[in-house]
C-alpha cells in the first residue's frame, strides 16, 4: 500500500481520474439541459459513439483535431435534432426510444469504421497546454496545468452551464418547462421549442464527449465508449440536475476508476477481485440515487411528453 | 351497441397493428439503402432474411427459440407498463434469473427431470423477481427513478455474473486445463428442457413462454390484483383514495416483470446449445439484448400479453433473419445491430399513433391504452382531453 | 375523423414505400450482382438454399472448398479475430478454389451457436469456431453434422468427437522471447503488461512474457494489469499511463483494447511489443516487434486431413518450432544487434527445448 502513497503516483492517479472524467462531464452536462426541461435522452451513448467516429475520421483524413471536434459537434447536433423529433414531436416513450438510438449508434459507428477505415490507425491527439511558469510547479503543475485543451474546455463548460441555466431567460424557461409545462405554455413559452433546444444542446455535448474521447485516445474501435453514456445519465441524477453536482459526480467516477486501476497496477488489489471493484461505481450510484431522491426533487415533468390538449 | 360501432372498432384495431408493421418496413427500407451502399444486393438480402426467419422448418424453429426470451421479457413489460412502470432492467433480471437457476442446478443432486425442471425454472423466476423487486422498492419507498436504478442494476448483475462464472461457478475442467473460460460445467441432464417433435433443438421453452403470456393476461384482467395494478397505472392518486396500497402494488409490478425476465434467463441456460451458462464478459453475450428487444416486442404487441405472442415471433424472426442475411450477403454484422436500433426507434416513435387508434376503442370498454397514462401530463387522465373533440 | 385520415395516410405511405422498395430492388439487381464479385469471397451471387448444399458435399472437385469463420470481435481488430481471417485468406490464395464466409462480432454465444449450425446446414466444408467460449455449443452441434468438419480454437480439446479439430497457440513462447528482449532493453527495469481478463490465450501470453523478462533480469519489476475488459480502450489507455507513472519504459499488452495503450506508449516514447497481429502500423516509432500468429500452418494440415477423409479428432498447436508463431521485427526500430541476437538465441533455445517458458 505504501507504494501508492507517493507523491508521483498520487498525482498521476489524480491526473488520470481527471482525464477519465472529461467525456462523462461533457455528456452529463448536456444531458442536464435535456432533463431540466423534462426530456430524458437515453441515447447519449449512441450519440457519443457516432460523434467519436465522426471526430476520429475527420482527424484521420485532415490531421486537424479542431476539425475533428467540429465534426463531433455537427454529428451530435444532428442526432440531437433526431432525438428531439422522436421524443418531443412524436412524443415517444423516452426510456425506450433512447435504447434504439443507442443500438443504432453502436452498430452504425462500427459499420462506418469497418467500411471507411478498417484496421485501427492512430491519429493526432489534442495538444497539451503548457503554461509558462505554472506548468513547471512540481505537484500542482502536473495536476492542473499540463492537460490537453479539451480538459479545460470541459471544466469551463460547468460555469457556463450554471450561468445559462440559472441566470438567463432561456434557463428560466428551461426550468419552467421542466417543472410545469402547462404553466409555462400559458405564459407564452413554447414548450416544444425549449425542449428542442435543450435536447440539441445535449446531443451536441454528447457528440463533443465522443469526439473528445476518440481524439484524446488517438484511436477508434467498436464500442469505444464502453457504455459511458449510460453512466453520464446516471451522473445527472447523482448531481441532482445541477452542473456542479454533475461535475463532482464525474470526478468521483473518474477518480474511483483511476484509483482501482492504479491499485491493480501495484498489485494491491488481486485480479480476482476486479469484478467486484468494477461493481463499486454502480452500487455507489444506486446509493447516491437514494440520497439524492430524498433531498432533491427531479424536474416534475421529466420523461413526460407535453401535448397542448391536442 | 350497434354492429357498426363494433365493426369500426375492430377495423381500427387491425389498423393499429399495421402501424408498428409499417414502422418496421420503414426501418428495413433504410436497411435496403445501407445494403446498396455496402455493395450488396438488397433483394437477395431480404430474401435471405425471410427465408432465414420463416422459410423452412429449421428457420421457424430458430425463430421460435429466439422469440422465447423476447416473449418472456415482453410479457413482463406489459405487466409493468399497466402499472405505469418502465422496466429497462430486463437484461440484469435475465442474468440474475439465469444465475440463480444455474446455481440451483449445480447445487441439487442428480434428480429426475420431474423435480429438476420445476426447481430450476422457479429458481430463475425467483432470481429475476428479486432483481426486479429492488428497483421497485427503491421507486416506491425512496422515489428513485426506476429507469436509472434498473440500468445500474444491469451493471451490477453483469459484474456478479463475471465474478461467479470466473470464480465459484466455473467448470472445474477449465481450472484443470488452465484455460479458465468463464463458463459452468455442462449442467445435469435432468434440467435440460425437454425436446419436442423429435427435433434436436426445439424445446418446451416457447410453450412455457406462451403459458406465461396467458397467465399474465389472466392476472391482469381476471384477478383483483390485476385490477389494482391497472388502477395504479391509470391514476395513482385515485387508487390511493380508493384504498389500494399503491406503493406495494408498484413493487409487485416490477417484481412480476423481473420474474418473467428471470424465467427467460433460466430458459436461455437450460435450452441453450451448450446446456450451461457461459459469458464473454458482457450482458449481451448471455442475453442477446433480449432485455431490451423484449420491450420492443411488447410495444409491437400493443402492450397486451396475448398480442405479444405473435409480436415476439415476428420480432424474433427479424433477428434470426437478420443474421441469416449477414451470412448470405456477407455484410458486417454491425449492420444488423444498427438495423435493430432503427426498428426500435421507428416502432417507439410511431407508437403514439397506434395508441390513438386504440384510444377510440377504450372509451367504449377495453382497458387497452392504459400505458399511455405514462405519456400524459401529470394531472391529466389516460388521454388528453382534446381527444373527444376530434371524433 | 382527422386522426383517422392521418393513420390511413401513414398506412398508405408505408405500402407505397414497400412497393417502391420492391421495384427499386429489382432495378439494382444487376449492379449489385456485379459488385458481388469484389465484396464476397466466392463469385457465386446466390449462396443460399439448403437443397443445393446437400449436393455440394457429394459434388466433384470443381466445387469450391467452403470455409466459414465465426468469431467474437471485428475481423479487422488487429488482434484475435484478424489473425484467423488473415490466415484463411492466405489459404484461399494458395488453394484458389476456396469460398470464405465470415460472421464476426458474434459476442452473443447463442448467436454464434446458431451461425455455426447454419453454416453446417448450408454444407460448408470447414466451420471454424474461433472463440474458446463457443466450445460448449460446438460439443452439442458437431454430432448432428457428422459429415461437416469443425475447427475450434483456441482450445486443446476435441471432446473425443471425430469431426472436431482443436487448435491453439503457444503464445507463451513468443511472449517469453519478447519478454527477454524487453528486459534487456529496459533501463528502468520496470515493464508493464496490459491484459484483458486472466483467461486463455491472454493469460498464456502474459505469463510467458513475465517469465521471459524475469529470466533475463531477475531484478526486473514486471507490472501486470488486467483491466477486466476486452473492449474498454479508455481503461487500457489509463493503465498504460499508470505504468508510465510507475517508471515503466517497456510495455506490451494483449486483446483488441490495447490499441489505447499503444498510442499512450507512443506519446511518452515507451517501447512496445505487440502480439496476435503485427502492430507496427499503430506506432511505427516505438513498436519493437510483434508476435504474429500464422494459423494457416494448422489450417493447411486440417484441410489436408479433411480432403483425405478425416474430418477431425486431432489437436494442433502453432508455436515457434512449426512456424505458426513468428516474431516480426519492425525494421524502422533501431534494435541493438545484441538484443536481436538474444531474441534469436531464445527462439532457438525454445525450439530445441533447452529453454522452458515456465508454464
Amino acid at each position: 500500500m505504501s507504494d501508492f502513497f507517493t507523491t508521483a503516483i498520487l498525482v498521476a492517479t489524480a491526473a488520470s481520474g481527471v482525464r477519465l472524467a472529461v467525456p462523462l462531464l461533457f455528456a452529463s452536462l448536456g444531458e442536464t439541459f435535456g432533463q431540466r426541461s423534462g426530456v430524458l435522452n437515453l441515447g447519449v451513448d449512441g450519440i457519443m459513439l457516432l460523434g467519436a467516429f465522426g471526430g476520429y475520421y475527420a482527424v484521420l483524413q485532415t490531421g486537424s483535431v479542431w476539425l475533428g471536434l467540429l465534426i463531433g459537434i455537427v454529428v451530435g447536433m444532428l442526432l440531437g435534432l433526431v432525438s428531439a423529433l422522436i421524443s418531443v414531436t412524436l412524443r415517444a416513450e423516452q426510456g425506450i426510444s433512447g435504447i434504439g438510438i443507442y443500438l443504432f449508434g453502436l452498430g452504425m459507428s462500427d459499420l462506418l469504421f469497418q467500411k471507411l477505415v478498417g484496421t485501427p490507425l492512430p491519429i493526432t491527439k489534442f495538444p497539451k497546454l503548457n503554461f509558462p511558469v505554472l506548468s513547471d510547479i512540481p505537484v500542482i503543475g502536473e495536476l492542473l496545468f499540463q492537460h490537453s485543451v479539451v480538459v479545460y474546455l470541459a471544466f469551463l463548460a460547468v460555469p457556463v452551464s450554471m450561468y445559462i441555466i440559472n441566470k438567463t431567460t432561456f434557463g428560466m424557461n428551461i426550468r419552467a418547462v421542466g417543472e410545469n409545462p402547462e404553466a409555462a405554455d400559458s405564459l407564452g413559452v413554447s414548450v416544444n421549442r425549449i425542449r428542442y433546444a435543450t435536447v440539441i444542446i445535449g446531443g451536441t455535448l454528447a457528440g463533443v464527449a465522443g469526439a473528445a474521447l476518440a481524439i484524446d485516445l488517438g484511436i477508434f474501435q467498436q464500442n469505444l465508449t464502453n457504455a459511458q453514456g449510460f453512466i453520464a445519465i446516471a451522473l445527472v441524477y447523482f448531481g441532482a440536475w445541477r452542473p456542479v453536482g454533475v461535475m463532482l459526480g464525474s470526478l468521483l467516477y473518474g477518480f474511483v476508476n483511476a484509483i482501482v486501476l492504479q491499485l491493480k497496477t501495484l498489485a494491491i488489489i488481486p485480479p480476482d477481485l476486479s469484478d467486484f471493484a468494477a461493481m463499486a461505481p454502480a452500487i455507489i450510484t444506486i446509493l447516491a440515487l437514494v440520497v439524492v431522491a430524498r433531498r432533491f426533487k427531479a424536474p416534475a415533468a421529466l420523461t413526460k411528453p407535453y401535448s397542448r390538449g391536442e | 351497441m350497434t354492429s357498426a360501432v363494433t365493426q369500426r372498432r375492430r377495423q381500427s384495431k387491425y389498423l393499429a397493428f399495421l402501424i408498428p408493421v409499417g414502422a418496421v418496413v420503414a426501418a428495413l427500407l433504410i436497411g435496403a439503402i445501407m445494403l446498396v451502399t455496402l455493395g450488396a444486393n438488397p433483394l437477395e438480402g431480404f430474401q435471405a432474411l425471410l427465408k432465414g426467419a420463416f422459410g423452412s422448418k429449421d428457420a421457424l424453429i430458430a425463430t421460435a427459440l429466439k422469440a422465447t426470451p423476447l416473449l418472456f421479457v415482453g410479457v413482463g413489460i406489459t405487466i409493468a407498463f399497466r402499472a405505469n412502470v418502465i422496466n429497462i432492467g430486463g437484461e440484469g433480471q435475465m442474468v440474475a434469473g439465469g444465475l440463480l437457476a444455474t446455481l440451483t442446478a449445480l447445487t441439487l443432486p442428480d434428480l429426475s427431470a420431474w423435480i429438476m425442471l420445476p426447481a430450476v425454472l422457479i429458481a430463475g423466476l425467483v432470481g429475476g423477481a428479486m432483481w426486479g423487486a429492488v428497483p421497485g422498492a427503491l421507486k416506491a419507498y425512496f422515489g428513485v427513478n426506476e429507469i436509472l436504478s434498473t440500468i445500474m442494476l444491469n451493471v451490477v448483475a453483469v459484474q456478479l455474473m463475471n465474478y461467479l462464472l470466473r470464480g465459484p461457478l466455473i467448470d472445474p475442467g477449465e481450472l484443470e486445463r488452465g484455460t479458465r473460460i468463464p463458463q459452468t460445467a455442462r449442467l445435469q441432464e435432468g434440467a435440460d428442457l425437454p425436446l419436442l417433435f423429435g427435433d434436436g433443438r426445439f424445446h418446451i421453452g416457447p410453450l412455457v413462454a406462451v403459458l406465461a403470456a396467458i397467465a399474465a393476461y389472466i392476472l391482469l384482467w381476471r384477478t383483483p390484483l390485476g385490477y389494482r395494478l391497472r388502477a395504479v397505472g391509470l391514476n395513482p392518486d385515485a387508487s390511493k383514495y380508493a384504498g389500494i396500497p399503491v406503493k406495494r402494488t408498484i413493487v409487485l409490478a416490477l417484481t412480476f416483470s423481473g420474474a418473467m425476465a428471470g424465467l427467460a434467463g433460466a430458459v436461455l441456460v437450460f435450452g441453450s446449445e451448450s446446456h450451461r451458462m457461459v459469458t464473454d464478459g458482457s450482458t449481451a453475450g448471455f442475453t442477446g439484448s433480449a432485455g431490451f428487444n423484449g420491450i420492443v416486442a411488447a410495444l409491437f404487441g400493443g402492450l397486451h400479453p396475448i398480442w405479444t405472442i405473435p409480436a415476439s415471433f415476428l420480432f424474433g424472426g427479424l433477428l434470426v433473419g437478420g443474421n441469416a442475411m449477414q451470412r448470405a450477403v456477407q455484410v458486417p454484422s454491425a449492420l444488423i445491430l444498427a438495423l435493430n436500433g432503427l426498428v426500435v426507434v421507428f416502432v417507439v416513435a410511431t407508437d403514439r399513433y397506434r395508441k390513438r387508434m386504440l384510444a377510440r376503442d377504450v372509451r367504449v370498454d377495453a382497458p387497452e391504452p392504459l400505458a399511455s397514462a405514462s405519456n400524459s401530463p401529470p394531472t391529466g387522465g389516460p388521454e388528453p382531453p382534446g381527444e373527444k373533440d376530434a371524433s | 375523423m382527422k386522426k383517422n385520415r392521418l393513420t390511413w395516410l401513414i398506412v398508405v405511405l408505408a405500402l407505397v414505400l414497400v412497393a417502391a422498395a420492391c421495384s427499386d430492388d429489382s432495378g439494382t439487381t444487376t449492379t449489385a450482382g456485379d459488385s458481388d464479385t469484389t465484396t464476397t469471397a466466392g463469385d457465386t451471387p446466390t449462396t443460399t438454399t439448403a437443397g443445393d448444399a446437400e449436393t455440394t458435399t457429394t459434388a466433384a472437385s470443381a466445387e469450391p472448398f467452403k470455409i466459414a469463420i465465426v468469431a467474437p470481435s471485428a475481423q479487422n481488430d488487429l488482434a484475435f479475430t484478424q489473425s484467423i481471417v488473415d490466415a484463411v485468406n492466405v489459404i484461399k490464395d494458395e488453394m484458389g478454389n476456396v469460398e470464405v464466409q465470415i460472421t464476426d462480432n458474434t459476442f452473443i454465444v447463442e448467436d454464434a451457436a446458431s451461425a455455426i449450425r447454419a453454416y453446417a446446414v448450408d454444407g460448408v466444408d470447414l466451420v471454424i469456431a474461433h472463440g474458446s467460449q463457443y466450445g460448449g455449443s460446438l460439443q452439442e452441434i458437431a454430432p448432428d453434422f457428422p459429415d461437416t468438419a469443425f475447427a475450434w480454437g483456441t482450445a486443446a480439446d476435441t471432446f473425443g468427437l471425430s469431426n472436431v479439430f482443436a487448435y491453439e497457440a503457444a503464445s507463451d513462447e513468443g511472449g517469453y522471447v519478447m519478454g527477454a528482449m524487453a528486459a534487456a532493453l529496459s533501463e528502468s527495469n520496470t515493464i508493464g503488461i496490459v491484459g484483458p481478463v486472466e483467461v486463455g490465450d491472454a493469460k498464456l501470453y502474459v505469463d510467458g512474457f513475465k517469465a521471459g523478462a524475469e529470466a533475463q533480469n531477475p531484478d526486473a519489476n514486471v507490472l501486470v494489469n488486467y483491466t477486466g475488459s476486452f473492449s474498454d480502450v479508455a481503461l487500457a489507455s489509463e493503465a498504460a499511463q499508470a505504468f508510465a507513472a510507475n517508471g515503466a519504459d517497456v510495455m506490451t499488452g494483449t486483446a483488441q483494447m490495447v490499441v489505447g495503450a499503444v498510442t499512450v506508449a507512443s506519446d511518452v516514447n515507451i517501447i512496445w511489443f505487440g502480439t496476435q497481429a503485427n502492430q507496427t502500423s499503430l506506432a511505427p516509432d516505438i513498436v519493437v516487434a510483434s508476435q504474429v500468429y500464422h494459423w494457416e500452418v494448422v489450417l493447411r494440415d486440417i484441410i489436408a486431413k479433411i480432403e483425405a477423409g478425416t474430418p477431425g479428432g486431432e489437436q494442433f498447436k502453432i508455436d515457434l518450432a512449426n512456424g505458426g508463431e513468428v516474431i516480426e521485427y519492425n525494421d524502422a526500430f533501431a534494435l541493438p544487434a545484441d538484443v536481436k541476437q538474444l531474441g534469436e538465441d531464445t527462439i532457438a533455445g525454445i525450439i530445441d527445448g533447452s529453454i522452458k517458458t515456465g508454464s
